[in-house]
């Protein structure tokens, strides 16, 4: 029944182009999709990203260390903390920076809120994708207490630029403790709306189930990482197969769903939005004391010459930096691994044939971030 | 009374009401709707225009009006033109036949309802024009899809109705909710001694018409988050306005015959307050039941909607419209 | 036959209890807040434009025209001069220029300079419709804020 593969066989004169995008509602942003469709079918869908690229990589090529440190959270700025996070965790293994426990923790906290943000709002784009708008509000209400809080520390609401070479920039307050503590005893009952308001609902369970199917083979095949592997049946999480920071001290789940199909996405998301409170939990509870930068940092921070890697687990996915390091101020070469644009590549293999909004439920159940996309 | 039963009085009455009716309420349903979104998603909706943004119709009509209409080069334009028309004149005449109350209707036509669902179905023809004429590939997409929904939907709605005219016996809007006067016991929705199944009937009807008037959860044809607006993408100003105010109109009849159908039209439960009060009170309640709709639930899918249609809307309403009948013929067989 | 019937009074009921979650949520009161007629306070921490600090004792600068932070900025926003007046130990400023068009409100210049001669201001309604409305004289906004 669902969006059933259909005959391509036909003459291409049968055919028309639908351009979808640059701007269009549910790309969110500025990605173009250039669909060739049949009817309402769609026989070939070509991403074109690049309209929002910046030159990240690039401007990482001449400034110095301390000056990209705004950069990273920009990339992706729905998870800005992972990005920063694995900015400052490549300079601190190449200069075998010492970073203290109560960093790593407020690291792990900040993060992991962010990927409850960045998954609140990625929930309601896609219900405003699938054409339901109420929830986007209940999310981004949610979403404001985080916000708030985060601002409450770092000063700024979405590109945080928190963290430092050695640490992070402020310590956390009594404020933000009461305040964490607060929101997670909150966000467990929203949970509950959220599932009867979306998650059970006949509308969308039809919507998503069977629906843009993505096997755990074609994720392979195109480096796909994040929830949309995970919602393939594989159990690849950079916290548990990577370790870092403070991550293996906490006992937290990696939600797995064997289906591949848009629902088994979802599920993951939210269920991810789950565990990620338990870690806050676990995190905030046991905070330790202590600084929380490392005491003698350089001003400039220099690396020794080689070729460094630190990859973090992003809301979207596996965010990676390769620096390499000629010994100087400035970094000779900084390559970004970006989850969405991994996630994007198999959109073209995995829409064929399906149905225009289906392709677009699939679309939105790989949670892009085009500037993510572009960098 | 006296001088409303004057032919030419009562065209003219009606013709100024029916407007007036029809352009209020599109207006102001907009509000109400705004507003309303407002309190579900935890906003206040408009605010600033006047009083509680009371204003806001007014302000938003003097901008579409305002703007140019643009045709788009390529496009038919005569069609192009003619389809926010059609949208609005059959909403327009479904008006003359509604019984207000035991004295306020138009015209007392005996085939009422048969003349709204004739009326109500060239609906769907403009918007699948104005999306044909538009030249636009998203407005094509769209009006093949009201097509097709609207085909599937007409058929359990029409079933459904002719459920109802087998329990009334009649196609005068006038003389069904006479019968149902008695009081709620007497409302066709609650008479489960014709039909138990009385009230999966009115959801079935209640239903169709949200399919009937493009309204969400299955507004495909206007699908904002595909097809950018449907079959009015390429619409500006009045042009988009008047497929506006057709679609509340259209909301407006589906709900106010909704309440002559099954709730019993002017009738009172209690007794007090005249009966167009109650009339007013029903029909609102649908109507704001159809915006609780809209604000909940996401959209569903093409053939979703084919599927609800053929495999659960038409079974159920052909075995509600088989037991009515075994129901009422077995008395009469003895 | 069963199937069906139980499978379609499944899914109405979950469309019964969305309903329900949303008539919940609409007899409550709503939480935006109606910028600009209010505005929520600005936490202590907010990173608006950078501002120069008073010496509260000379009413001068702190500055000391060391141009740490103008190496420091990442998007090459600051420009400093100074010099060394006669009779005092220290350099000070007397050209300070922030271009906010290029600011990324990093914090790097507040973080580096060492006599905490800078400071994020709260403001954030800066809307304008003139490229140069964004060159901040700090120099002239501090002599100003004394008035
Ligand atoms: S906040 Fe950052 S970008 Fe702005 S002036 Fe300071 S160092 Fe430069
Ligand atoms: S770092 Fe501080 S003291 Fe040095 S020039 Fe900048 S503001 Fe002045």
């Amino acid at each position: 029944m669902s969006g059933a593969p259909l005959n391509l066989t036909k003459g291409p004169d049968e055919t028309f182009i639908l351009n979808l995008g640059p701007q269009h509602p549910a790309t969110h942003g500025v990605l173009r999709i250039k669909l060739t469709m049949d009817g309402e079918y769609v026989v070939r869908a070509e991403p074109v990203p690049g309209y929002i690229h910046r030159m990240h990589e690039k401007m990482g090529e001449n400034r110095t260390w301390n000056q990209y440190l705004p950069n990273p959270s920009r990339v992706d700025y729905l998870s800005a903390m992972a990005y920063s996070h694995a900015h400052v965790a490549v300079a601190e293994r190449a200069a075998g920076l010492e970073v203290p426990p109560r960093a790593e923790y407020i690291r792990v906290i900040v993060c992991e809120l962010n990927r409850v943000s960045s998954h609140l709002v990625w929930l309601g784009a896609f219900l405003l994708d699938l054409g339901g708008f109420t929830p986007l509000l209940y999310a981004f209400d949610d979403r404001e207490m985080i916000l708030d809080l985060l601002e409450g520390i770092t000063g700024s609401r979405l590109t945080y630029c928190y963290h430092r070479f050695g640490g992070v920039c402020n310590d956390v307050d009594d404020t933000f403790v009461r305040g964490t503590k607060a929101f997670v005893e909150h966000m467990r009952p929203r949970m509950k709306l959220y599932r009867d308001l979306v998650t059970d609902n006949i509308i969308l369970r039809k919507r998503l189930t069977d629906i843009g199917h993505i096997s755990a083979d074609t994720c392979r095949r195109y480096g796909a990482t994040g929830p949309v592997i995970r919602g393939s049946g594989v159990p690849y999480d950079v916290r548990r197969n990577e370790p870092y920071s403070a991550y293996p001290e906490f006992d937290f789940d990696i939600p797995v769903f064997p289906e591949g199909d848009c629902m088994a996405r979802y599920l993951v998301r939210m269920e991810e939005i789950v565990q990620s409170l338990r870690i806050v939990e676990q995190a905030i509870g046991r905070l330790p004391d202590g600084p929380h930068i490392a005491p003698k940092v350089p001003k400039i921070m220099k690396v020794p010459p080689g070729d460094y890697f630190f990859a973090t687990e992003a809301a979207r996915g596996r965010f990676a930096i390769r620096a390499v390091s000629d010994g100087k101020e400035i970094p000779y070469r900084i390559k970004l691994r970006a989850p969405s644009f991994s996630n994007l590549s198999l959109f073209e293999e995995a829409s064929q044939g399906m149905m225009l909004p289906d392709a677009l439920a699939l679309l939105g159940s790989l949670d892009l971030v085009i500037p993510d996309i572009d960098r | 009374m006296s001088f409303l039963e004057i032919e030419p009085f009562r065209i003219a009455l009606y013709v100024v009401g029916a407007l007036a009716f029809v352009g209020a309420n599109a207006a102001y349903l907009v509000w109400v709707e705004r507003k309303a979104a407002g309190r579900f998603q935890r906003r206040a909706g408009p605010t600033e225009v006047g009083p509680a943004g009371l204003l806001q119709p007014v302000a938003d009509a003097i901008k579409l009006m305002s703007k140019q209409i643009i045709v788009p080069p390529g496009s038919d334009a005569l069609l192009f033109r003619i389809a926010p028309v059609m949208v609005m004149a059959p909403a327009l005449m479904c008006f003359a036949t509604i019984p207000f109350s035991d004295s306020i209707v138009a015209r007392n036509i005996d085939v009422g309802l048969l003349m709204i669902f004739a009326f109500g179905s060239i609906n769907v023809m403009a918007v699948m024009l104005g999306g044909w004429a538009s030249r636009n590939k998203y407005a094509i997409i769209s009006a093949a899809r009201v097509v097709s929904q609207n085909v599937a939907y007409e058929i359990p709605m029409l079933l459904t109705v002719i459920t109802m005219l087998m329990v009334a016996g009649t196609l005068n809007l006038h003389e069904i909710v006479k019968q149902q006067e008695a009081g709620f016991w007497a409302w066709n929705i609650f008479r489960l001694g014709t039909n138990p199944l009385m009230p999966v009937t009115f959801v079935i009807f209640f239903t169709c018409m949200l399919a009937e008037t493009n309204r969400a959860p299955f507004d495909m044809a206007e699908a904002e988050s595909e097809l950018v607006a449907g079959a009015y993408t390429e619409y500006s100003g009045m042009g988009f306005g008047v497929f506006f105010m057709g679609e509340y109109a259209n909301i407006v009849i589906g709900c106010a015959v909704a309440t002559v159908l099954f709730l019993g039209g002017w009738g009172s439960p209690v007794g007090f307050l005249p009966g167009v009060w109650w009339f007013l009170a029903k029909m609102y309640f649908l109507i704001f039941t159809v915006i609780w709709i809209r604000w909940t639930f996401p959209r569903t899918q093409f053939y979703g909607l084919l599927n609800l249609s053929w495999k659960i809307l038409i079974p159920f309403s052909l075995a509600t419209l088989v037991l009515t009948s075994i129901v009422m013929k077995i008395p009469r067989m003895f | 036959m069963k199937n069906i019937i139980r499978d379609s009074v499944a899914g109405f009921k979950t469309l019964v209890v969305g309903m329900r979650v949303t008539i919940d949520q609409f007899f409550r009161r709503p939480v935006t807040v109606h910028y600009p007629h209010e505005a929520l306070k600005m936490p202590d921490r907010y990173r608006g434009h950078i501002e120069l600090v008073r010496d509260p004792e000379t009413g001068k600068s702190l500055c000391i025209a060391c141009k740490s932070c103008e190496k420091a900025c990442p998007s090459d926003c600051i420009f400093v001069d100074g010099l060394k007046r006669e009779g005092e130990k220290r350099k000070s400023a007397t050209e300070f220029t922030l271009d906010f068009t290029k600011c990324s409100l990093c914090g790097a210049c507040v973080e580096v300079c060492p006599t905490d001669a800078l400071r994020f201001t709260k403001s954030y309604n800066l809307a304008s419709t003139q490229k140069q409305s964004y060159f901040f004289d700090l120099m002239k906004r501090m002599e100003e804020q004394k008035k």
